[in-house]
């Protein structure tokens, strides 16, 4: 390709489609095309990765054995240990918490403050993280977070949203908990000093999203996980609970049927910790690193599905594994930043997708696969996509709309990051539209639990992205922040008592471990795939080609 | 080989291979130099520092964190060929250039004060008590030109010395606590601490709890919605199906 003349941020050709979506921009200030029907929803899901044929296969081993995952998922569930028998010491303890809580993002650090306030003594919980603690999909979370706590609003309205739009397939007793705490957890937030958007008398700014029925969503400008975060992280360092770093857990330790510990691995110098602890909570999101179907990923370098494989080889069982979540807009253009998240948020202030014609071509806030499932046909079945330089493919989310919509400086105020992410790019977002394509987002499925976070193996719990069933098969936006400090807060409060009451001895081995390896092998699964993988690999082919090592 | 014809799902992955799968050479046309640590690498032309690290070789356990500009984990300091200038920026956001030369700052050692905000008074010595260096602002403003979110660092610390909360809260909203102000700060204040505390107080004392949530908690508490909620999470899936479907929307 010839040289580029690049004109604010985007080459000339593509300066040419953006007129065409200046042009229609003021017929399309009063049209919003129609919310779909459910069979019309059912008919453009045929092209969502979900559901397009080649993307899964039965998992041969394990508690979920026969059901159907994503190829990349299957992968690790049939994968074998780090560590097996022999190869690690297990008769010296390094740590003897009362509580291990494994991850470090909202749900982990909810948990641990809980379980502090619940009377556990603060070196009596230890949380680890595979990178900082924070280092997690949390604080990425740009849109907000669910919470029906207004006059016209109720717990049963959100409860009908979420349970609509994961299509009808969510764990009712789950979901109940998670609509029900939902203002509690605003409250316990604003208590601790986190800054939401306010009305000018002071109630919270609340907005529409993708399946709502009503104005619910709060957020923090289009920082609202990092600063929920960052707040729940000043408490906790206040209160001096045990913590560690750059220490991931690359094994559950197990007495009989319980889960009794974990195996940490210091990723930095290569030795390992073992913790020894009555109960253990997986708090380690989910798996966006995976790339399922070849998709780029909004998420954290992290999000590697580690939780998951810890738990199923222990016994856990899984629900709703197969279903994955893309959100429909990704950046899509410049290279440097394909794949990144822009929050839906943009849409429920007003922003509309539209086509290479200039025309709106579906509703802007379905759920979220369907939403994706319609930019892809857009895109691959109709052509009527751009194309980028590098021959990705995606649709306009018309920006400046919001603007038009809400006055000037909406967006300066309301959107600070995603000005900030493209002005890196010569992009003005208030000037010009931005080309997206869905990206992988989020697990919806996972480990299954009671109300409480608990699984059906004794002394394990999980709480946040790792857990399958509040969200079904489909989980709305602002439900995945509220999940996170909703079960985190119940998994802590949960351990807490279950610890208080607890006075036997317990003892760890790696026995779970060579049984899943024998189960392994029965299924003549070769030894080629090592999980958890920890972390993705994004080295140059051609250094890793000529990569040999010596130490 | 994936073209026009092939599965929609094959084109998706072929065009987003760079993303997530390492770079090949061969897909690369434009090419530049850069310098980490000193060594010279020739990496592809359209990278960030942090992707033009990995092409290089490097895999990254520390100084990276969410990869997109929010966690602070990747500060790095760099100069570019014939400019005298020290800049600073995340290597996940910033452009790799050619001639820059660069070096990660994977950590700030800088401390945290422990305090119980539910006992301070909402007050500018709050701040005086637990990070006494504010006042040794000098008003450089270095740590506003090292800021790679682009705030108005030197100004929050103002704010913090007299006592305003709602502009500290306002200005330094979007820190990403990257540490990079507090390594240049000659009077060695951890602005970013400086400015977790006072978020904190302000969100406390200067916004608190609205009523409409305060009424609501308490009416859960009551158990107000306790009968509607056992009907709803008991119903038949076409009930809740037709209750979804007909249920009324808020307009925008």
């Amino acid at each position: 390709m010839a040289e580029l003349t690049y004109i604010e941020g985007y080459p000339e050709y593509m300066r040419k489609e953006i007129e065409k979506v200046a042009k229609t921009r003021d017929k399309r200030l009063d049209y919003t095309p129609p919310a779909m029907t459910m069979k019309q929803r059912d008919e453009v899901l045929r092209v969502h990765p979900d559901y397009a044929p080649g993307g899964k296969r039965e998992i041969s081993v394990g508690p979920n054995k026969g059901q159907n995952a994503p190829n990349e998922v299957a992968d690790l569930l049939e994968a074998y240990p780090l560590v097996e028998k022999g190869e690690v010491d297990l008769s010296q303890i390094d740590y003897n918490p009362d509580i291990l809580i494994i991850g470090g993002g909202l749900a982990g650090t909810s948990a641990a403050l809980w379980a502090h306030d619940s009377g556990v003594a603060k070196e009596n919980i230890l949380l680890t993280n595979k990178l900082r603690h924070g280092d997690a999909n949390s604080i990425m979370a740009e849109g907000g977070t669910q919470a029906a706590d207004r006059e016209v609003d109720s717990i049963v309205k959100h409860y009908i949203d979420t349970i609509g739009g994961g299509h009808f397939t969510n764990k009712p007793d789950v979901t109940r908990a998670l609509v029900e705490d939902a203002p509690l957890i605003m409250k316990w937030l604003c208590e601790l000093g986190a800054i939401f958007d306010r009305e000018e008398n002071g109630d919270l700014a609340e907005k529409l999203a993708g399946g709502l029925s009503v104005k619910r969503m709060h957020s923090c400008r289009d920082y609202t996980g990092l600063e929920e975060f960052r707040v729940l992280r000043d408490e906790f360092r206040t209160r001096g609970i045990s913590y560690l770093e750059h220490y991931p857990a690359i094994e559950l330790l197990t007495e009989g049927n319980r889960v009794t510990g974990a195996i940490l691995w210091n990723i930095e110098t290569g030795d390992y910790k073992i913790v020894k602890a009555k109960a253990t909570i997986i708090a380690t999101g989910g798996y966006g690193r995976l790339h399922i179907r070849g998709f780029p990923t909004t998420n954290h370098y992290g999000a590697t599905f580690d939780g998951v494989v810890l738990a199923y080889r222990a016994g856990a069982k899984l629900r709703d594994i197969d279903a994955v979540q893309y959100h429909p807009t990704g950046a899509a253009y410049p290279i440097q930043i394909v794949g990144y998240l822009l929050t839906e948020k943009l849409r429920g202030s007003g922003a509309q997708p539209v086509n290479a014609d200039g025309e709106a071509f579906v509703y802007p806030l379905e759920p979220r696969d369907v939403e994706a499932a319609s930019i892809i046909r857009e895109c691959y079945v109709r052509d009527k996509g751009i194309t980028t330089p590098t021959g990705l493919r995606g649709v306009w989310l018309d920006t400046p709309l919001i603007e038009i919509k809400n006055g000037k400086g909406y967006i300066e105020k309301a959107f600070p990051g995603m000005i900030r992410m493209y002005k890196r790019y010569d992009i003005d977002i208030r000037k010009d539209p931005v080309l997206v394509f869905p990206t992988l987002h989020y697990q919806n499925g996972g480990v299954e639990t009671d109300p409480s976070g608990r699984t059906n193996i004794e002394g394990l719990w999980v709480a946040g992205e790792v857990s399958g069933g509040v969200h079904g098969k489909n989980r709305l936006m602002g439900n995945s922040t509220l999940d996170c400090l909703v079960f985190g807060r119940r998994a802590g409060m949960s351990t807490a008592d279950y610890v208080k009451s607890y006075s036997g001895e317990i003892s760890v081995t790696i026995d779970h471990l060579n049984q899943y390896v024998q189960q392994l092998e029965e299924a003549g699964i070769k030894r080629t795939r090592r999980a958890p993988i920890i972390l993705p690999d994004y080295r140059g082919k051609a250094a890793l080609a000529r990569m040999i090592d010596v130490f | 080989m994936v073209d026009n014809k092939s599965p929609i799902m094959e084109r998706i992955a072929e065009a987003n291979k760079a993303a997530t799968t390492g770079i090949d050479a061969t897909d690369i046309k434009n090419w530049i130099e850069i310098y980490i640590m000193g060594k010279a690498y020739k990496v592809p032309a359209d990278l960030t520092i942090l992707t033009a690290m990995e092409y290089a070789g490097y895999k990254f356990v520390r100084g990276v964190g969410c990869r997109q500009g929010f966690c602070g984990a990747c500060a790095t300091v760099f100069r570019k060929k014939g400019d005298y200038k020290l800049q600073t920026g995340m290597a996940c956001q910033t452009r790799a250039e050619d001639g820059m030369y660069l070096v990660q700052i994977p950590f700030t050692p800088a401390e945290k004060a422990d305090y119980d905000i539910t006992k301070e008074p909402y007050e500018a010595s709050v701040f005086i008590k637990y990070y006494p260096e504010v006042t040794r602002c000098v008003s450089c403003n270095t740590c506003t030109k090292a800021c790679p979110q682009d705030l108005e660092v030197m100004d929050y610390v103002q704010d913090a010395i007299r006592g305003d909360f709602n502009a500290l809260a306002d200005i330094s909203f979007d820190c990403i606590q990257c540490g990079l102000c507090a390594m240049r700060c000659p009077a060695e204040i951890v602005q970013y601490h400086v400015a977790q505390l006072g978020r904190r107080m302000f969100g406390r004392y200067g916004q608190g709890v609205p009523d409409h949530l305060r009424k609501r908690v308490k009416e859960i508490n009551e158990g107000k919605f306790n009968q509607e909620m056992a009907r709803i999470t008991t119903c038949a899936i076409d009930e809740l199906r037709k209750i979804y479907t007909e249920r009324e929307k808020e307009p925008e």
